[in-house]
């Protein structure tokens, strides 16, 4: 079973449904500890950065073991911006697992930035296998992530930021794959065949 | 490049879709479900159940489709008409919806677009806005465009988004059902005036009408219903129109 972090930033309906249709078991954990068997965690999340508080220091240990037992981690929007060091949005640390600070998009655009935009391959990975460079992906958010060496694919509103990031098992993705549509389920797909693999 | 969305919307009551539409092969004419898998066969990039009953039996249906539609398809679905509370739009969210619309629920209480923003965030919340030409002003329209409301719409929205509006719907009740075109100058006001994405809606009858509102209306979205009911391959031909015309779309 993966495990979908509800840490109270948005409503996870939708992300439940995608991964339903991607062919997913998905749980909530009540505690930290359930995330001890579980084979893939998915930190999701709209709203504000200040949101990721609730991850506190019992859940970064249990995701940090986790890591280390090679389970697959997604983040997905404001679950990409936390697996970084941290964001200009609120005085909280990230994660930390992905070198680099979000920032705000800059207000030469429409921000939030909201709709669908271009991936641009930066390099190949599995969380995008099956996914054409140049597909569209549905995006909501003010706050990105930067383009590092652990960005496989980028998108631009404004400036260039990170769209999506593989970095072994630590994968995020900055728009809404449970609302993009069949190249979104997609990628859905490509990380439930991960935590299965994981499994064996 | 972001895309300029086309956003297809459902009239609903009591559980079916209520405008005319003529495509053959649903199964079941004005299935909601059916015809929002037409449209996104068709690549339409989000939807709209607007939700037209006002009985209990009504709102239990209207979540009924929510839970349908959101379960086999996964692209944006906003639900607006009849969200009178944070009670309702839980209702509404908890079904599926991915965004609620407000319009005489925030004109009468400001207050709730905030409430809902910090519950759900601001994405989740559109501030649709009735705007109606009154000499050089457009003033504002509550209850379906029945009642004025006393308040200019440019000010409505800039204090819609200052108070955690992720969007406004703007529907123009001067070109609403007319097929004459969105109305452009008004939606040039809004989008100008707020950072946040403006849907121009009411009045679409022509592709280029689509066209003029994202360039001369700067809409960052354009909302229709009886365009594409009408006809099939409506929302394919309108992108391939849009592209050809320089107006980034999303195509499939």
């Amino acid at each position: 079973m993966i495990a979908l972090i509800d840490y109270r930033a948005g409503n996870l309906t939708s992300v439940r449904k995608g991964f339903a249709a991607a062919g997913a078991q998905v749980f909530t954990p009540a505690a930290a500890s359930e995330l001890r068997d579980c084979a893939g965690i998915v930190v999701p999340g709209v709203g504000h950065f200040g949101a990721t508080g609730y991850l506190d220091d019992g859940w970064r240990r249990e995701i940090k073991d986790a890591i280390g037992r090679g389970t697959p981690v997604l983040g997905i929007c404001l679950g990409l911006q936390w697996l970084f060091d941290g964001s200009e949005e609120a005085p909280l640390p990230g994660y930390g697992a992905l070198s680099g600070w979000c920032t705000r998009l800059p207000s030469s655009v429409k921000v939030p930035h909201v709709g669908w935009n271009t991936l641009e391959a930066t390099r190949p990975s599995r969380l995008l296998e099956g996914v054409a460079d140049g597909t569209q992906m549905y995006f909501t958010h003010s706050f990105a992530a930067p383009v590092t060496a652990d960005c496989v694919a980028a998108t631009t509103h404004g400036a260039r930021f990170a769209a999506a990031v593989e970095r072994g098992t630590i994968w995020g993705v900055q728009f809404h794959p449970e609302k993009s549509a069949a190249a979104g389920i997609r990628i859905l797909t490509n990380f439930t065949r991960a935590c299965a693999d994981g499994r064996k | 490049m972001l895309s300029k969305r086309i956003i297809a919307c459902l009239d609903v009551r009591d559980g079916s879709v209520v405008k005319g539409i003529n495509f053959e092969g649903l199964r079941r004419a004005g299935d909601p479900a059916a015809l929002a898998e037409r449209y996104n066969a068709e690549g339409i990039d989000e939807l709209v159940i607007l939700d037209v009953t006002a009985t209990i039996e009504g709102r239990r249906a209207l979540e009924a489709t929510i839970r349908e539609v959101s379960s086999r398809l996964f692209i944006p679905l906003a639900v607006g008409g009849g969200i009178r509370s944070e009670a309702d739009a839980a209702a509404a969210i908890d079904a599926g919806a991915d965004k609620v619309s407000l319009n005489s629920a925030a004109l009468a209480d400001p207050s709730l677009v905030t409430t809902l923003a910090t519950r759900y965030g601001s994405q989740a919340v559109v501030v649709a806005i009735d705007a109606k030409q009154n000499g050089e002003r457009f003033d504002v329209y509550a209850r379906s465009g029945k009642v004025a409301a006393d308040r200019d719409a440019v000010e409505w929205a800039v204090e819609a988004e200052s108070r955690g509006a992720g969007e406004i719907l703007l529907t123009s009740i001067d070109r609403d059902g007319t097929r004459a075109g969105f109305d452009c100058p008004l939606t040039a006001a809004v989008s100008s005036a707020v950072s946040i994405p403006v849907i121009a809606s009411g009045g679409a009858g022509t592709f280029e009408h689509f066209y003029d509102v994202f360039t001369g209306g700067r809409a960052d979205a354009a909302l229709a219903a009886s365009i594409f009911h009408y006809s099939e391959h409506a929302v394919s031909d309108l992108k391939a129109f849009l592209a050809r015309s320089g107006v980034p779309v999303r195509q499939q």
